[in-house]
Formats: structure tokens, sequence, C-alpha cells
């Protein structure tokens, strides 16, 4: 199988990290995988942007011009690179900085997430970008959720190991959003979970 | 019988191309003289420069290797950084050093790379035909500077010795002259004193020397003399500005 | 399974210089390869390694040049405006016949230009960016293995042949990541450097120069260094073929256009499209014996470049006569870079 995934969000967001972090869960796997980084000039606060690509097979173009699937964790990522989904593919929204009423794309299927209201509530503002890889693992079974740890084990330096099981945490509270999900899920629904 | 003077070892028994009257066969001379007190031959790499000095190894009997104009002491960097057991030292001339090559002297200088430079002042560029050179004396005419430099046009002639004995980087730093023989011997001595810098891995060791340039200055031998002597000497003082080991 | 790294293009090259000897790197900070520096910064020194940050592109280089001379493995790393700067040297370093390593992780341009992933260099570097008219050997590497073994391989190229060499790599290769499985550096018989200086000892004096004034002398000397080109050509040029023996179409690209055209010659074959794709490795010597031997049977021959037709010059060169030769081109910007779907498009229109 073939997957891939574009992240988009501010620089800071933790777009680049969540895609390293799923591709060494690929790695863990055993799978082929390819991750092109591509940011503004400034260290925070800039676009920050990311293309993955999972697969068996040759990577082949690591530039996707029409993704499967994106997860966008703020509003301008959403309004400039939301029309580029493929159709049938995933689009993950980060609904706690997002307003996603103007978005219409009936033709992929649209999750909304409180990525930041659920890292919240988890303890850690830093960790919605987990959130948000938890849902995009559910909805696409590309990685197996076990591989998360191991992943995170090679993505962070020996110094943030402390931080892992909040990241697992996060990870986890996503992917059942992401497999329990209507499109509608709420601030107040994430809570009862 | 007892010979009394000899050609020094590190020398080729070569005629130079150099004109009458030119003292970069002094200076050829004094630093291969310098090279064999230490017993350097062996293991030492010369980095020529562009201009007339470019010739380095057609006179000296050492491994040498030319540079790009201006570059020497980058180059040299590189040769002394990758085979710190050889003994390095440059020769450039004032075109070459004191402006193609303004950024790479002050660099290797500020970072006290364990070279040695011979910096030949002779306030022109020589080998292209005396065009005027960032020490070329105000009111000094040259192809380039027809009616003499000027303060407003181009401004004051560059003091080099001066300039880098303010960087921290640079343990020995004089200027001397070769045109009289006190003079000589002098110079001979700074030029020694600048390789045992190198030699007792002191730091880097710079030596300015003002030259004549018969040719280009448009003056016979004798009258090209006397100029180092007055008009150079007057702006460019002669002595040892830096020797922070005592040496 | 073998140990996989997952590192990026910029640090490929870096373990793949220390892992084949190289221990001295003198370089300049520009974006997008200053993953380089502070690599080899972090690194050399703990190996015994010289790194310098020089004042300068061109004093960078110019220590490359000195520490080459010693016979040690040195190179530097910059971005096309400073490839530019470093050209005089490298010209002077072509005509001394002085091996080392050059990595151009190349940008937009020309002038200032931007960050992102472009192709806008080849033309400097294959054709002599510097004066003189000579040719140093350039890799073009499309993946995060091949940052790694062709900087080891162009090591042992730019010995064996005493010429420097560059791997010509642009934003995308430099810092995507890929998985990397490294290995020890080939062990590939390499001349001994008889050339090298070390200070004369009892033996003679050696002469790294590039000025030849004696009657002929330089003549000779361009025509020496004709004849390595020559040999570079017929040994040593490297080629990717995916699909190439059923194809009535060719597409062809290198570095990191070659992988998003890879894609594009799959999704095409999907549709039962009959494509494939020549991935010229070494840009210079150029493969041009694969064009002439693939354009045998295949007539169409379709270019794709992130600048507006530079290597498409060589390919002419290299296809058999009554080939027709197309060229889709994307001089790159912020944002600009072809998608497999657009080149898919092309494929489409030149297969109708």
């Amino acid at each position: 199988m073939r997957y891939d995934l574009f992240i988009s969000g501010f620089g800071g967001q933790g777009a680049l990290l969540a895609g390293t972090v799923l591709s060494y869960a690929a790695i863990v796997e055993g799978k082929n995988v390819s991750y092109l980084p591509s940011y503004g000039p400034e260290k925070r606060g800039g676009a920050a942007m990311c293309t993955v690509v999972i697969t068996d097979g040759d990577v082949g173009s690591p530039v996707i011009g029409k993704p499967s699937a994106a997860i966008f964790l703020n509003q301008i990522s959403l309004d400039k690179y939301g029309s580029k989904i493929k159709p049938g593919g995933i689009c993950i929204i980060n609904s706690s900085l997002v307003d996603s009423t103007a978005f219409n794309r009936p033709d992929v299927e649209t999750i909304l997430v409180p990525m930041n209201d659920i890292a919240m509530q988890l303890g850690d503002p830093r960790i919605a970008n987990m959130v948000a890889l938890g849902a995009y693992a559910s909805k696409s079974g590309a990685i197996e959720i076990t591989s998360f740890e191991a992943a995170l084990k090679e993505a962070l330096p020996e110094r943030n190991h402390k931080f892992i099981p909040a990241n697992i945490l996060a990870i986890e509270a996503g992917f059942k959003l992401g497999r329990g999900s209507s499109s509608l899920a709420a601030p107040e629904v994430i809570a009862q979970n | 019988m007892q010979q009394v003077f000899k050609r020094p070892l590190s020398l080729k028994d070569v005629q130079t191309h150099f004109c009458p009257g030119c003292h970069h066969g002094t200076v050829h001379r004094m630093v291969a003289k310098a090279l064999d007190e230490y017993d350097l031959q062996k293991r030492t790499i010369g980095v020529a420069s562009i201009g007339c000095s470019v010739f380095l190894y057609s006179y000296f009997d050492i491994d040498v290797i030319e540079s790009p104009h201006g570059r020497a002491p980058a180059v040299a960097t590189g040769v002394k950084r990758a085979k710190p057991d050889s003994f390095v030292f440059t020769y450039q001339g004032d075109g070459d050093l004191a402006a193609i090559g303004t950024g790479e002297i002050i660099h290797a200088a500020n970072r006290g790379e364990n070279i040695s430079v011979i910096f030949v002042n002779n306030t022109t560029y020589g080998m292209t035909g005396g065009q005027m050179a960032p020490t070329t004396l105000l009111g000094q005419r040259t192809s380039t500077s027809p009616y003499g430099r000027s303060l407003e046009n181009e401004g004051a002639p560059i003091r080099v010795t001066e300039l880098l004995t303010n960087l921290e980087g640079v343990s020995f730093a004089a200027r001397v002259a070769v045109n009289n023989a006190k003079n000589l011997m002098d110079a001979k001595k700074q030029i020694k004193k600048a390789f045992r810098y190198q030699v007792e891995k002191k730091g880097f060791s710079f030596v300015e020397v003002l030259a004549a340039c018969p040719t280009n200055w448009g003056m016979t031998p004798i009258k090209a003399n006397e100029r180092v002597g007055t008009e150079l000497s007057d702006y460019f003082k002669l002595g040892v500005f830096k020797n922070v080991a005592n040496l | 399974m073998e140990k996989r790294l997952f590192v990026r293009g910029n640090e490929a090259v870096c373990l793949g210089a220390i892992e084949a000897g190289c221990r001295h790197y003198f370089g300049y900070p520009i974006t997008p390869q200053n993953d380089i520096p502070e690599f080899m910064s972090r690194e050399l020194p703990r190996i015994d390694g010289v790194f310098i940050q020089a004042e300068s592109e061109i004093a960078a280089i110019n220590m490359v040049m000195g520490a080459a001379a010693t016979g040690n493995r040195a190179m530097t790393s910059s971005s096309s405006p400073g490839i530019s700067l470093k050209m005089e040297a490298i010209s002077f370093m072509a005509c001394m016949e002085l091996p080392c390593l050059i990595v151009n992780i190349s940008r937009s341009g020309p002038g200032l230009g931007g960050i992102d992933a472009s192709q806008g260099d080849y033309f400097q570097a294959v054709k002599a960016g510097g004066h003189g008219g000579y040719h140093i050997l350039v890799l073009a590497p499309s993946s995060i293995q091949e940052m790694y073994d062709l900087t080891m391989l162009a090591f042992d190229l730019s010995e064996i042949y005493r010429i420097p060499a560059m791997i010509l790599g642009d934003a995308v290769v430099g810092q995507m990541k890929e998985p990397l499985i490294p290995h020890p550096r080939p062990d590939t018989e390499l001349p001994e450097k008889t050339w090298a200086l070390r200070g004369k000892g009892d033996g003679e004096q050696r002469i790294i120069k590039s000025l030849y004034l004696g009657d002929g002398e330089l003549e000779a000397q361009n025509w020496k260094l004709h004849s390595k080109y020559q040999a570079l050509k017929d040994n040593e040029t490297r080629w990717e073929e995916f699909e190439t023996a059923t194809a009535s179409l060719l597409v062809t690209a290198f570095g990191s256009a070659a992988r998003i055209a890879k894609t594009a010659v799959m999704m095409a074959r999907e549709e039962g499209l009959k494509v494939g794709l020549l991935r010229p490795i070494t840009l210079f010597p150029f493969p041009a014996e694969a064009y002439a031997a693939a354009t045998q049977q295949c007539k169409k021959v379709l270019d794709i470049e992130l600048n507006t037709g530079q290597m498409l010059e060589d390919v002419k060169l290299s296809v058999t006569r009554d080939t027709d030769v197309f060229f889709y081109g994307r001089p790159s910007g912020t944002g600009s870079l072809p998608t497999p779907e657009e080149l898919l498009e092309q494929i489409r229109r030149h297969c109708s």
C-alpha cells in the first residue's frame, strides 16, 4: 500500500515533528518512507509544512500534488491548501483553532479534531500535533498505533524521552476520536471520552 | 680556503627574472637563509601568490603551491591545518595582500594561524605594469593614477602592519626595509624571528618588507633605493610592532 | 534487517564524507545547506578532523585547495550564489588537477534567488562555471541513500582522475529525510599521490600550479585535461533506467526532478501508456551512450527540468538523429515544484 500525508501549520505547532514521528513509525514497521519539509525563513510563526510518503515499494516522488490525506493545524493552511486534497481523501482539521464552516469539500472525509483542547486536557498544549497523528493513524490505517512509542524514542532526543508517555496519550486520544468519530466531534464529546 | 659567502641551500642555482634593482631577489635570499637557519627546507610548503613573486617555485628548492590572487593566506591555512608538521609561509605583494586579498590576510591573522607571511610592499602592481596599489603614496603617479594618488579619490595608503598589529591572533609583526646594509641586517633578523614563531608554534607572524620597483617607479635603481629610505620609510615606519613572546 | 538511519540528505553527505575518510571541511553559511557545516562542526573535532568556518566562500574553497594539495581529502559545501564565488578557485584546481569535493545544494536564481529546490545550476556545474574551459566531475543524487553513496564515489573518482568533484543537489534532496543504510566505504584501488605536497624531504621538489608559461606548455596541459575528460566519458558514466525497454516515450530528468518524474511514469504505466525514465546520475560525464541506445527504438523524448532547459542541450546532442526531443521546465520559485499529476499530464500529451 502507498500512503501520503500533508501536514501544515505555523512554525512551532509541531507540523514537522508530527511528520518526523510518523516517518519513524513507518521505519519501525520496515516500510519505505520519505519526509519532505518546507518552511518559511522564520524560525517561529512562519509557515511549516511537510509531506510524508509511506510505502512498501519505491517511494518515487516525495512531492505530492494531491495528497490523499492532510492535517491542517491552522486557518491559513486550510484556506490555502484545503482544495488540494485528492477526491476521496481524508482532511483532518484542528477545530480548536480553525473555522471550517467555509470549507466545502463534500468529496473528502473531513474530521474535526479539537487538537489544542484535547492537548490542554491532557496537560500539555504542545502535544496537539500528536492528537492529529493519532487521528490520522486510525483514519488511514497507514500505521499501527503500537509503532509510535518506538518511533518517539527515535525521533526525540534522549532528554525529551520523559515526555513520551504524554505524547502516547495524545496519540491514543486522537486515535479513538478518529475511529469513532462523526465529523462533528465537539470538545464536550471529547471530554467524556 | 674558508667560504664566506654562498647560496642558501633552499635557493636554486638559477637566474631570476626580476628587473635590475628589484628587491625581490634580496628578499628571496633572506627567506631562504632563514629556512636554512632552522633546517626547514625539507618540511617547508611555500605558498606563492599572484604578481612578480608568482615564480617562487622557480627560485626556491622547496615544495610550493601557487594560490589564486590574494588567497595565499587561505590556501596556507588549508595546507597548515591539513599538515601541521609542515612549515608554511606565504610570499605576497601589496596588490595581492592589501587589495584583493584583504579578507584572507585579516582573517588568517585573526585566527592566529601558525603560519608566516612575507609581505613585500613596493607601492605598486609590478607584474601588470605599475598600476596604483593600496599602498601607493599620496601624489605618487602610476599608470592608473596618472595625476598622482589623491586622498579624495583613492583614500590614503593602507598601513597593513599597523592594521594587523591590532588583531589578537597576531603574535609577531614587523616592518623592515632592504635599502641599505643596516636595514638589511635588521630585515634578516626579523624574518628569522618570524619563522622562529612558527617553528615554536607561537602563532601568526608577519613581516612587511619595504622594497623598490625601479622599473615601474621610472627611477634608476639607486634613486629607487633612496626612495625606500625616504618617502616610503617616512609613511611606513620601520620597526617591530608586536612581539608577544619576546623572541 | 540492516540498521536504517533516518537522516536528511545534507547529513547523508556528511556521513558519506566522513566514512570516505574526509577530515577537512571548510565552509560558509548559506541556506539550504547549513546542516552540512553544522554537522561537520560538531563531528569533525571528535575524530581529529579540521572544521573551519571561513570568512568567505572564496576563502573556504581556497582552504580546500591548500588541504587538498597535501593529499588529504577535503571538501566544502555551499549553495548557488556561494558556488559562483568559488568558481575562480575551482578553475585553478581543475588545472592543478587537485581532487576535492564541492557540494552544491543549489537554490533558485539568477541572483540571490530563493531557497527552493532548483536545477538552475546545471550549466554552471557541467559546462565549466569558471574561466578557461574545463570540466569537473558532477554527480546528481536523487535519494538520501545516493547522497551518501555518491559522496563516497565522488571522493574516489576525484582521486583516481585527479579532478575536482561536485555533488549537485537541491533543497529536496538536501532537506528531505529518508532511511539510509550506512555501509563501509568501498575498497577502491586508489593511485598513489605522487603529486601531493609534503615538504620535499630528500626527494624532488613538488609544485602545484596552474601557470604554464613555457612554449606549448599550457596547450599541452589543456590536451592532458581533455584526455582525462574523454577517459571519464569512456569509463565513468552512470545512469538509471526505469521501464525503458518497451517505452515509446522516454522521459528524462535528473536529481529531485527525476523523483517526481518517476512517479508520473508509474502513473502513466498504470494507464497503459508506454513510458520509461532515463535518469543520468553523472551529469559530467554525461551518459550520452544511454540516450543513443534508448533512442534506437524510442523516438520521442520528454526532458523535464527545474529550469528553462539546460540538460536539454546535452540530451539533444545524445539522442539518435530522428528523435524528437520535447521539454517541460519549471524554473523554481516559492511553491512551484511540479507535481507528479502535472508531469503525468505532459506525458499524456506526448503519448497521444
